[in-house]
């Protein structure tokens, strides 16, 4: 539905978007993940034909946005929560944008239901609303004539952990119903909870896409045994390419199958057998975004440190060096 | 809800916003924020106070006025209030960041931009309304005083006086197009309306070609006639030159930037 094929974007000697090509299906929630600055925004634009790309085309359901008559009817897009008058009421918004494309007065009641918008809260003017509030409300805009597509640019931003969770199952559902939806963010974690397909961004170029499942499924196999040894050469026979990770432990791209069986065969016992740590994304991304604010990295953990807790900024040691 | 057929597709045969929509819609913007809601109040409530004024000075003093008069002192706040409108209409969607909305509802900006003009021709013949029924209450209130009322415009007269309003917000809005920025734009308007004219006063004293120069390119003195009348072949000469000076040109420069600018 939404396809992007080489595009590209500059600015003078910057290169923000840099021949990127994606395309995001009906039925499934694709999540745009990079870095502040990585052309996340700029590519989210370029389909909204607020930006003219400098090469390649953006197109939804193969049309160029400004040749949709009407396109807020059936694309919903939310490109900067942020960006409301603030002297206007959360209602009023929502009436305008709804007046524009001709929808029914009731829908506007209809929307502030649905995310979680009181009357009162309605009422209140934009300049008066927390960052979360503003998101709801320009989510509630975006879905006012119950679009097919949707286009959300950093949407859980600002949003408590409930929110989210809120918001992945608001998309869900759209999804689970043939919507298309494209959403952006800086944080792995987000993007983690909400979306099925994954894209990543950095520098203005695509690093890795997928399904969830795969990008953060960890690759190969941990294992370990007392007899390291014995353990080496048992898969070595069973032709294992192996890779010693701690003293007595190795990984392999292996699975896991494979490796307790050729174990088994040769008698030795393993203290521990496992998928790898799904460090595979989590250690790319945040590669991009340590290359992003120009901070040395903290060490990065031995492979069977185990999983990391969480998904912080780098070492503020590694910051000050 | 209702339920979505699945991969319908994008579909190009609905109608797109109808222009008296987007028209209804930008004027419902003026006037649904603080700062537009105080901004034609005020041009309602300075009538009343300009033609209060007016009235209290002319009993005072026993003078005799005309319903002419009255029109001509209300025309004063008018040219400082109504391009401030023109400006804001165009600056806020760049202050207050809604453009990404507006162009996204609509992303043919032409269509937009047309739209705030119809709105500023709407709110300027607001305006003359209100400063008409202003000015006519006040020249019955000193008639009756005076035992004589002078009943001095003729309808191309009331239709000139428009149009002096009409090129106020629209130079108003020029201004807000060239600039995209609400402080900026106001500044520069002022210094255009109200110090520019003398410094070409001055500067026309000293300098005999500037002297014959100036009537060319004097947009205000130009647009005198509209009220005054008086009109001969070279006075509408020098409105339409003066006007593509100050009006035409900067409005088109200040046009081609609305439509390509990219909008962040």
């Amino acid at each position: 539905m939404i396809e992007v094929q080489n595009l590209s974007k500059r600015y003078g000697d910057h290169l923000a978007v840099d021949d990127i090509s994606f395309t995001c299906r009906p039925g499934s929630v694709t999540g745009f993940l990079g870095p502040n600055g990585a052309g996340k925004s700029t590519t989210l634009r370029m389909l909204a034909g607020l930006t003219i790309p400098t090469a390649g085309s953006a197109t939804i359901g193969s049309h160029r946005y400004t040749d949709i008559p009407n396109p807020g009817t059936q694309i919903g897009v939310l490109l900067d929560a942020s960006a409301q008058h603030n002297g206007r009421t959360g209602r009023e918004v929502l009436t305008i944008a709804s007046r524009t494309m001709g929808l029914d007065r009731g829908r506007v009641d209809q929307m502030l239901e649905v995310v979680g918008l009181s009357p009162k809260e309605a009422k209140r003017r934009v300049g008066n609303y927390s960052l979360g509030m503003r998101q709801r409300l320009g989510i509630a805009q975006s879905l006012l004539a119950d679009p097919q597509v949707l286009i959300l640019d950093e949407p859980a931003n600002g949003l408590d952990p409930a929110g989210i969770h809120w918001m992945r199952q608001l998309l869900r559902h759209y999804a689970d119903r043939g919507g298309t939806v494209l959403l952006s963010s800086h944080l792995l974690h987000e993007i983690e909870v909400i979306a099925d397909e994954i894209i990543v961004i950095g520098n203005g170029k695509i690093v890795a896409q997928g399904h969830k499942e795969e990008l953060l499924a960890g690759a190969g196999t941990f294992v370990r045994a007392e007899e390291a040894d014995a353990l080496a050469r048992a898969l070595s026979v069973a032709g294992i390419h192996v890779t010693p990770a701690t003293a007595d432990g190795f990984v392999t791209d292996a699975d896991p199958v494979a490796v307790g069986k050729a174990a088994a065969a040769a008698g030795v016992a393993l203290v521990e057998l496992r998928p790898g740590d799904r460090a595979g994304l989590e250690d790319l991304f945040l590669q991009l975004t340590a290359d992003n604010q120009r901070d040395p990295l903290a060490p990065t953990p031995a492979p069977d440190a185990g999983p990391r807790p969480g998904f912080g900024p780098p070492d503020p040691q590694g910051g000050q060096a | 809800m209702t339920a979505l057929a699945p991969e319908v597709g994008i579909d190009l045969t609905r109608p797109r916003v109808p222009f008296t929509r987007l028209v209804a819609v930008e004027l419902r913007k003026l006037a649904d924020t603080r700062a537009g809601k105080w901004l034609l109040g005020t041009v309602a409530v300075i009538s009343v106070v300009v033609m209060v004024i007016m009235l209290w000075v002319v009993l005072a003093n026993d003078i005799s006025v005309s319903f002419k008069d009255f029109l001509t002192a209300m025309s004063v706040p008018m040219g400082v209030l109504l391009p401030v409108l023109g400006v804001l209409s165009v600056t806020s969607e760049w202050s207050q960041r809604t453009a990404l909305v507006t162009f996204t509802l609509e992303p043919h900006r032409g269509r937009v931009l047309a739209a705030k003009v119809v709105v500023g021709l709407i709110v300027a013949l607001f305006a003359v309304v209100v400063a008409a029924i202003a000015a006519a209450f006040g020249n019955v209130f000193a008639g009756l005083a005076s035992d004589t009322t002078i009943w001095n415009v003729n309808a191309v007269e009331l239709l000139g006086f428009y149009a002096m309003q009409a090129l106020g917000i629209l130079m108003g809005l020029t201004f807000g197009a060239l600039l995209l920025s609400s402080p900026a734009a106001i500044v520069v308007y002022f210094a255009w309306a109200f110090v520019l004219p003398t410094i070409f006063a001055v500067a026309s004293v000293f300098i005999d070609w500037f002297g014959d120069l100036l009537p060319w390119i004097d947009f205000a003195t130009a647009q005198m006639p509209l009220f005054d009348g008086g009109w001969t072949g070279e006075k509408w000469a020098q409105l339409l030159v003066s006007g593509t000076i100050w009006l035409i040109i900067p409005f088109v420069v200040g046009a081609r930037r609305v439509l390509r600018s990219e909008i962040k």
